[in-house]
């Protein structure tokens, strides 16, 4: 059976195919200010690197905060619901997944099926996402992809003590002006972000076998501080950014755990 | 979503009725002093029966409905908040007592006249200025009572005003002197009311308002215990509208009839017919605190789902009074079998009853809350719970994070949302309802 999972999410749109249950595509696109148009892009790419033309696709689902904008759709799927079913097929012995994307942090508990049993979203606020880091780097005046790396170079711990990221950005300013390192606020940063994101999950509970996914996945830094807040490693799948999408194409594939 | 139906519906057959009421409430308020009556102003949980007293042509407005009511009009309402902060009172108080100042402030009434009809502002009425009340009569228990009509009172001019200390304790620790300690209080309320307005005081006819306070408070509770039936006869959207006469005037008697008379005998039948308030339900859910008012649709988007919320411990005992029944269960208190035969004793069978009001229990202790919650998803069978955070209404949601935790632990599913009764600036209709997309999700309905 051959399934597409659609991920609009706030800043980028993810597609995954899969045939019995295989990535055969996928494809990463940002979302911009045409979101629909975005989305297409992103689906002919997928359909490209899979080999295949859109009828072959037997069932879409389409999930995240942009869900009901995609071209096309047989079923919309909460991203919470997407982001435990793909964690859980990648990790079989998950039960805990974090999701940190660009706008928003969300914390999940499920089952061996990847259902969902407890959820908590850490909205209204960008400081438990990936907008915080985008907002920091810019302020530090580093690369977004370099703000993680240039953490770890860390020699202090710094508290930031702002819950906001435009309060966060003038405590940076400060902090140029006492001459603190960029590599010591880069960890500030994280570590603050963790900390919000550690709060949200302890609220619904975890286990030891955590599960990352989301775009921020992929920053070093935060996963340290992360690591550190949760007392454990947390595991990360390869392409986190994807799970989301993955979990579309597993829930239209009809995947309820097992292999 | 947009499951098939699988029980017959039908609207109540009481809502015009209810709508009258409620509408000749706010009216007969604004309109007391051309008929050479009075108008006074309380909060929803105020002994009212007292005010009874003076004479059948003394008119109340309760300020808790009548600032839901503002919320509702968001246009109305954003005017009333914005002349709040411009005056200095900050975003975090009350949102219900913003509403309120707001609406003397600018003077706007949230009703008029249209075509000679008295309507709400908002169905087109022309703006008439707030009708200033001759006296203020008001209890404390909530942290936010005790400022709201001093404010009210000196944003007037100078209402005289009198207030009754009802905080004493939970109703599972009371005992003769704390009743004693507020019948004491009203005593001294109803000189103070004689003194005010230069009338007599007559106890008759505050007999029969405290008798009118026993069965609206009784007949709601036993209407809300119908509840329990599957499919639900009443969903909470509905509700909403009902208990809402119990804020008004729970001593009244067009508001003990109504209950007792209207809509009992209409639920029953209802329950005896199979007749669903939502004819889709496949899953059932409480919430808890006053919804944001200005986003009721989100009770409508549930029941896209085929989800009823069936009510909550705020729509049950705000006003509705409980006991535990012979078999464990929760029905509705039983009318004390009681003649008046004088002032003190009256009083102490009208405070003894009151000091049992669920909702007042919450403010001594979160744990006393949780029990009853876990007790309303278990009898009325509940296959989740939604949580509003509620930023508008410290009072009734002071513990709720605790709450979540025991209905947890007790098995419920619980999604919380944050947003505000009254301040429609604090909620966020798209996440709130992408929240519930994910929960309907864990419920099993999709």
């Amino acid at each position: 059976m051959i399934t597409m999972g659609i991920d609009l999410g706030a800043k980028n749109i993810k597609v995954v195919i899969l045939k019995d249950n295989k990535i055969i595509g996928k494809s990463n696109v940002l979302a911009g200010f045409d979101v629909e148009k975005s989305a297409q892009q992103a689906i002919d790419k997928a359909l490209k690197e899979a080999g295949i033309t859109k009828d072959k696709i037997e069932k879409t689902i389409s999930t995240g905060a942009g869900d009901k904008l995609a071209p096309f759709y047989d079923e919309i799927k909460s991203i919470v619901g997407c982001d435990s079913l793909g964690a859980v097929f990648l990790h079989p012995a998950a039960r805990s997944v974090i999701d940190v994307g660009a706008e928003e942090g969300r914390g999940m508990r499920c089952d061996e099926t990847g259902k969902i049993i407890d959820f908590e979203v850490n909205e209204k606020c960008a400081a438990g996402a990936g907008a915080f880091t985008e907002a920091m780097s810019r302020a530090l005046e580093v690369k977004l992809e370099e703000i993680g790396p240039l953490s770890l170079k860390a020699t202090e711990d710094i508290p930031m003590n702002a819950q906001c990221t435009v309060f966060a950005e003038s405590e940076v300013v400060t902090m140029v002006h006492n001459k603190v390192s960029k590599a010591n606020m880069a960890k500030a940063v994280h570590d603050a972000m963790a900390s919000r994101i550690t709060s949200m999950v302890r609220k619904i509970g975890f286990n030891k076998d955590v599960v990352l996914v989301g775009g921020v996945a992929n920053n070093i830094g935060f996963v340290d501080s992360l690591n550190k807040d949760l007392d454990l490693k947390v595991v990360i799948p390869k392409d986190p950014e994807f799970v989301g999408a993955l979990g579309a194409a597993l829930a239209a594939a009809g995947w309820k755990g097992g292999k | 979503m947009e499951q098939e139906a699988i029980y017959p519906t039908e609207k109540l057959k009481c809502w015009k009725k209810v709508k009258d009421i409620r509408m000749k409430f706010y009216q007969d308020y604004a309109e007391a002093h051309d008929k050479g009556g009075l108008r006074w102003a309380g909060g929803a949980w105020t002994f009212d029966a007292i005010p009874a007293g003076l004479g059948e042509d003394v008119y109340p407005i309760t300020s808790e409905p009548y600032s839901a009511t503002i919320a509702f009009d968001k246009e109305l309402s954003l005017e009333c908040m914005e002349a709040t902060e411009v005056k200095g009172y900050p975003r975090d108080l009350c949102s219900y007592m913003r509403n309120y100042w707001g609406s003397i402030i600018t003077d706007k009434f949230a009703f008029g006249y249209k075509d000679g009809e008295f309507v709400p502002r908002f169905q087109g009425a022309k703006p008439i200025g707030f009708p200033k009340p001759d006296f203020i009569w008001q209890d404390h228990i909530c942290c936010s009572h005790a400022k709201w009509y001093q404010v009210v009172s000196d944003l007037e001019g100078g209402i005289p005003m009198f207030t009754v200390d009802n905080a004493v304790g939970p109703s599972n620790e009371l005992t003769d002197s704390k009743i004693k300690y507020v019948v004491e209080q009203l005593k001294d309320g109803i000189k103070f009311l004689e003194k005010t307005t230069g009338r007599d005081y007559d106890d008759e006819l505050m007999f029969k308002a405290i008798k009118n306070h026993f069965v609206s408070t009784s007949k709601w509770a036993e209407s809300c215990a119908l509840n329990k039936a599957i499919p639900a006869p009443l969903d909470e959207k509905t509700i909403y509208s009902l208990y809402v006469l119990g804020t008004l005037q729970k001593a009244g008697k067009q508001v003990a009839d109504f209950y007792e008379k209207d809509l009992l005998p209409e639920v029953k039948d209802r329950v005896k017919r199979g007749i669903a308030a939502v004819p889709n339900e496949r899953v059932r859910v409480m919430s808890d605190t006053q919804p944001p008012w200005s986003f009721l649709s989100i009770f409508r988007y549930l029941e896209k789902f085929g989800c009823v919320s069936v009510g909550s411990l705020y729509t049950f005992g705000l006003i509705g009074q409980w006991e535990v029944k012979k078999d464990g269960t929760w029905g509705a208190k039983k009318i004390p079998d009681v003649e008046f035969t004088s002032r003190d004793q009256a009083l102490y069978e009208y405070v003894k009853y009151e000091l049992h009001k669920p909702e007042w229990q919450h403010f001594y202790s979160c744990h006393l809350k949780s029990d009853m919650m876990i007790r309303i998803a278990k009898e009325w069978k509940l296959n989740g719970v939604m949580l509003h955070y509620n930023r508008g209404c410290e009072g009734l949601t002071v513990g709720i994070a605790e709450n979540r935790l025991a209905l947890l632990d007790a098995g419920f599913p619980v999604m919380a949302f944050e947003g505000n009764n009254a301040d429609e600036r604090e909620f966020d209709e798209a996440r709130t309802k992408a929240k519930i997309n994910a929960f309907m999700e864990t419920l099993g309905v999709k």
